[in-house]
């Protein structure tokens, strides 16, 4: 089971975690004009990546906290996690 | 060997040998197979003590129901499966060779029917025609007509074990464990890895499948600085035992190897010698361990050579026999040939030779056998036939070994047959060794062929794990050890321990040891010997899943060329054994048949678990009432006084109805709703969730997220809330109130409470951080009590100073003051459409406002309701809830399109934008009434049109009932559905609703889906 480095809880097992699709700085929400086209990518289409990937985990059985991890899709390696921009990172 | 029964009728050990072994002679233990009483010791498997009473044939096969014996020692055996207990102990698909012998042990053989001896199946072998490889699929093929009759018969031919079907009656629990080391495997190399890293001060976990912790210092006659290895494997266990920071544990396979330096092991607790079962708790314990670094010393797997007739009872892998000699102190046989591609044959043969079993030959496939081991053998008198292969075997009436045919073979595949058959009882055979790399495995790390040792290995530059002795690759006892030492130190050192100078010496192996010559010698790659001309048997690949050489061949010519396809249309390698002694074999053979190199076809996936796990031990403490916690609500002992009658919703409990003396449920249900509509009743509400919201933003970030405005709501007044999903899906509703400018406290439905709680959260630190705005769920810190009905004000003003006049509190509006002398929130709202009032107190406080409430109110004729009343009361009035909010509804879909802002953005607007959603054709909801006013609708019907009464199916649909009660207030039954077109295209129109299932078919006329007080009179009042 993989261990998620909580920025703020440190590493915990994955069962605390959810997964919560892209990391939104590279998938972002988009503007309440942009055409439904654009709205229907963002909400129904997703990268599939195969090796290193940014993603949004939040720490549900922890201190609920929303941030992201860059995680090899492959081997499952954590190269590191931070938290959304304009967080301050506690570590 | 012939010896007499003793006093007691029970038959001698007649294969055991007179001396050596670990087991312990002064003690003997009574086990049952198949209703017979045998005897054994401690320190016997149920393999040893079977093949010690001289019973070989323990099972049947599971598709050609042929005799099968024991193969080999350990967790590899795939055809020594037995059943044990009885009733709900009843344990099918044990493997004899991993179950520890315990006094009263009762066994009994599987898949033979009426009996072992004389099996109904077997005698219609010449039927397995009719099964050939891939059955299964080809059986989809047949008419459907013939599956009813032919599946009962292939079931009852092919099969493993049957289940018990009582619940388990035995206890298992969950550890986890933290370390800075876990070795798998206690043998040379664990002991040393696990000992080298204590030495370093690294907190150790060592495990072991087998009850006896040697590995094979324990099989083999290995001498360790002078004395026997059984001294110096008891010396390390001493140094490991008795150190805190050591936990050793025997009969506990470690079963998977997942991410992050996490595995989990199953320890077998009334397997391990050291359980008294009287007093044992648990009978397995499931380990979740953290190691820093892990060394797999798990050593490696025989297997067998392929050869027709090789699945007779006698047909045993080489090492296993040298270890049934060694370590039991059984004879597995009285007299042997061994046959074997590699060197390590001939060690076997001094082994026999040393036992007292006469060799009648040691068959080598490879032509001019020079070494010191063969030279050994033939010193003492041993015929040597290199350069020949057993081509066939000859079995007794019972099915055991009886003689095999010798061969000359040249490399190339050329046989010839010389007419030579060697009387025996017992073929060791072996087609040399497969590492056992499939913890390494587990995590993605793809395994190497090796073309000198004709194995996979483990790929080094791969995977987490330190890998010593054998499983990293063959190699002499004395590197076994050493690499163990390395391992040990490297993985303390790496987890952040400092290393000794010394410590942990190696000891020394005698240079004549047999475990030193073997390594490095010549292989044969012989896969699959010829099958003669006429042949009496078989040439089995996989023993448990019968998958033979031609099965692979037909297989291949079928078109299944990928090695993952061979595996699950044959079935090789998908047994219980998952294949641990075929699998290479198998491969080989595809290569052969592509005439691709091996590496090229590849292995199958390794997965997780190495070995079978009981399904008991995977749950736990987690089955029954302990599946899943119990949520009360703070009124919950108060209304179980008041005899509510309880049902899980989700995790909570809630009141269903509170009978009266001895009234069904709708009789309680009618005098629940009818005394609230006509005088007062009151329900326990603290089951919603409830979410404060705070902050100078909070107005704003309501607007963002509800579909109607937020930012006009004055203090003092609540507002009916509908929430989205970003896809523009209804996702939940409730009601928040402003309790100050920056302060709203919402609530959400039961079910998705914590779902809306993430969901504003995701919002608030995705979406907006600029927010300045603050989320607390406190579902838990309310007690909320609902009062509805007419009387519920007069009631109200017994027990609280507030002005809760119509003035004062008008409905939709919040006040905050003492009720009963309890600090309160009182919402003006109403969900069963009566004049009602929503109170909250701290939930301390509720058990005291149920009382006093149910005191004030004995005068009105208050009576408490529960959710039963309280869904009837909702679907009378139209209220939407979880039926109608199933994620596939708009607001639009539920009528509630006018609550939809035009006027700001919100989340979900944009594609609630969508034409199709905003199709008059959609699904829309409705009232339904039946026309004869008497015949109740059922939730889940479907609404078809009139003209389809009694059509055969397929017959369109129009729609479906989603809620529906008997309607006590309006004196008809009634019904909310979803409707194609709505109440636009079907108002006042008769549709059919139809229940397929009960057959049942009502006409029913569409109405508005307000039945009851559709003006909203009451409420107001
Ligand atoms: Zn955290």
């Amino acid at each position: 089971m993989m261990l998620i480095p909580c920025p703020w809880c440190g590493p915990r097992p994955r069962v605390e975690f959810t997964y919560g699709g892209p990391d939104p700085s590279t998938h972002p929400r988009p503007a309440d004009t942009a055409p439904l086209d654009v709205w229907t990518r963002y909400v129904y289409e997703r990268d599939n990546p195969k090796g290193e990937a940014r993603e949004l985990w939040r720490h549900g059985a922890g201190c609920r906290q929303w941030f992201v991890v860059e995680r090899d899709t492959v081997t499952h390696a954590v190269a590191a996690s931070e938290p959304l921009p304009g967080v301050e990172d506690p570590r | 060997m012939t010896k007499a029964p003793d006093e007691t009728g029970i038959a001698p050990q007649a294969c055991r040998l007179e001396t050596g072994g670990h087991i312990d002679r002064d003690r003997t233990l009574r086990f049952r197979f198949d209703g017979r009483t045998l005897t054994g010791h401690p320190g016997d498997t149920l393999a040893s003590a079977l093949l010690a009473n001289g019973v070989r044939l323990v099972a049947r096969s599971f598709k050609y129901h042929t005799p099968r014996g024991i193969l080999a020692e350990g967790a590899e055996d795939p055809s020594g499966l037995v059943a044990l207990g009885r009733g709900a102990r009843h344990e099918p698909n044990t493997r004899a060779t991993m179950t520890t012998l315990t006094d009263g042990l009762e066994a009994r053989s599987q898949n033979a029917w009426p009996s072992l001896r004389w099996d109904a199946a077997a005698l219609m072998r010449p039927l397995s025609a009719f099964m050939p490889v891939g059955f299964y699929y080809k059986t989809f093929q047949w008419p459907p007509q013939v599956w009813p009759l032919a599946e009962p018969v292939l079931r009852r031919m092919a099969g493993l074990g049957t289940s018990p079907r009582q619940p388990d009656p035995d206890t298992y629990e969950h550890r986890t464990a933290h370390c800075d080391v876990l070795v798998v495997g206690a043998g040379p190399a664990g002991l040393m890895a696990a000992w080298a890293a204590l030495a370093a001060g690294a907190r150790v976990i060592l495990a072991d499948e087998r009850a006896s912790l040697g590995g094979c210092l324990l099989k083999e006659r290995t001498v360790l600085n002078d004395a026997p290895a059984a001294d110096w494997v008891q010396t390390v266990l001493g140094e490991l035992t008795s150190d805190s920071r050591v936990t050793v544990l025997p009969a506990t396979t470690v079963t998977g190897q997942h991410d992050h330096g996490f595995w989990l092991a199953a320890e077998r607790i009334y397997d391990r010698p050291d359980t008294d079962p009287a007093a044992a708790g648990p009978r397995q314990r499931l380990w979740h361990i953290r190691a820093k670094q892990t060394v797999l010393a798990t050593g490696a797997i025989e297997r067998p050579l392929v050869f027709a007739g090789n699945d007779r009872p006698g047909v045993m892998l080489a090492g296993s026999v040298r270890a049934y000699l060694n370590q039991y102190a059984v004879a597995p046989g009285h007299k042997a040939v061994v046959f074997a591609s590699h060197d390590e044959g001939y060690r076997t043969a001094l082994d026999l030779v040393a036992a007292g079993i006469p060799v009648a030959a040691v068959v080598d496939p490879r032509a001019d056998v020079r070494g010191p081991l063969p030279d050994r053998v033939r010193a003492l008198g041993v015929p040597v036939r290199d350069g020949y292969v057993i081509g066939d075997t000859r079995g007794t009436a019972s099915g055991g070994l009886s003689a095999v045919s010798v061969h000359r073979y040249r490399t190339g595949g050329d046989m010839v047959s010389v007419g030579e058959w060697l009387d025996i009882d017992l073929l060791a055979t072996s087609g040399g060794w497969n590492p056992t790399l499939h913890l390494h495995a587990h995590t993605g790390a793809r395994p190497i062929w090796d073309a000198e040792t004709l194995a996979f290995q483990p790929d080094p530059d791969r995977g987490p794990a330190w890998l010593a002795g054998a499983c990293g690759g063959l190699k002499p006892l004395d590197a076994v050890l050493l690499s163990g030492r390395e391992a040990g130190r490297g993985a303390a050192e790496a987890a952040g321990l400092r290393l000794p100078e010394g410590g942990s010496p190696c000891p020394t192996v005698a240079p004549d040891d047999p475990a030193q010559a073997t390594a490095g010698t010549r292989r044969a790659a012989l896969w699959a010997v010829p099958k003669p001309a006429v042949a009496n048997g078989k040439r089995f690949v996989d023993l448990q899943s019968d998958v033979t050489v031609e099965d692979v061949a037909l297989a291949h010519r079928e078109g299944l060329e990928s090695v993952e396809h061979l595996k699950r249309y044959t079935a090789l390698g998908m047994g219980t054994d998952q294949g641990k002694t075929s699998n290479v074999t198998g491969l080989t053979l595809l290569a052969a048949a592509r005439h691709q190199p091996i590496p090229e076809v590849g292995t199958t996936t390794f997965r997780a678990p190495y070995t079978p796990i009981t399904l008991g031990a995977l749950a736990g403490t987690a089955t029954g009432e302990q599946f899943a916690p119990v949520r009360r609500s703070p009124l919950h002992d108060v209304q179980a006084e008041a005899g509510a009658v309880f049902q899980a919703t989700g995790l909570w409990l809630r009141p269903r109805f509170f009978p009266r003396d001895g009234e069904t449920l709708a009789e309680a249900v009618q005098r629940e709703v009818r005394t609230t509509r006509e005088r007062v009743g009151m329900v326990d509400v603290s089951f919603l969730g409830k979410i404060d919201i705070q902050g100078p933003d909070a107005a704003e970030f309501l607007n963002r997220v509800y579909v109607n405005g937020w930012t006009g709501l004055p203090v003092g007044k609540v507002r009916y809330g509908l929430m989205l999903r970003e896809d523009g899906m209804v996702l939940d509703d409730g009601t928040t109130a402003r309790l100050a400018e920056d302060h709203f406290a919402m609530t959400t439905t039961t079910a998705n409470a914590g779902r809306v709680m993430e969901h504003l959260e995701h919002a608030l630190q995705v979406y907006w951080p600029e927010l300045d705005v603050r989320l607390v769920s406190t579902t838990d810190a309310w007690a909320a009590i609902a009062l509805a009905g007419p009387r519920s004000r007069q009631l109200l003003t017994f027990v609280t100073d507030l002005d809760v006049s119509n003035d004062a509190l008008p409905f939709m509006g919040v006040a905050t003051g003492d009720v009963c002398g309890i600090p309160a929130r009182v919402f003006r709202i109403s969900f069963s459409g009566e004049l009602a009032y929503e109170i909250n107190v701290p939930a301390g406080y509720g058990e005291t406002l149920w009382r006093r409430l149910s005191q004030a109110g004995s005068a009105l004729g208050l009576t408490p309701y529960g959710s039963e009343a309280l869904g009837v009361m909702r679907i009378e009035k139209g209220h939407v809830a979880g039926p109608e909010l199933d994620g596939r509804t708009t607001p639009h879909d539920l009528g509630l399109g006018r609550m939809v802002s035009t006027k700001k953005s919100f989340i979900g607007h944009r594609l609630l934008e969508r034409p199709a959603l905003t199709d008059p054709d959609r699904p829309r909801l409705v009232g339904l009434v039946p026309e004869d006013g008497r015949t109740r609708l059922l939730a889940g019907s479907q609404i078809i049109a009139v003209e389809h009464a009694g059509a055969p199916p397929p017959i369109p649909r129009l729609g479906h009932i989603s809620s529906a009660c008997s309607g006590p207030s309006v004196g008809h039954p009634v019904a909310l559905g979803f409707l194609t077109g709505g109440l636009e295209q079907w108002a006042d129109q008769t549709v059919l609703v139809t229940y397929p299932l009960k057959g049942t078919q009502v006409r029913a006329r569409v109405v508005p889906p307000q039945f009851y007080d559709p003006e909203g009179s009451r409420q107001n009042a």
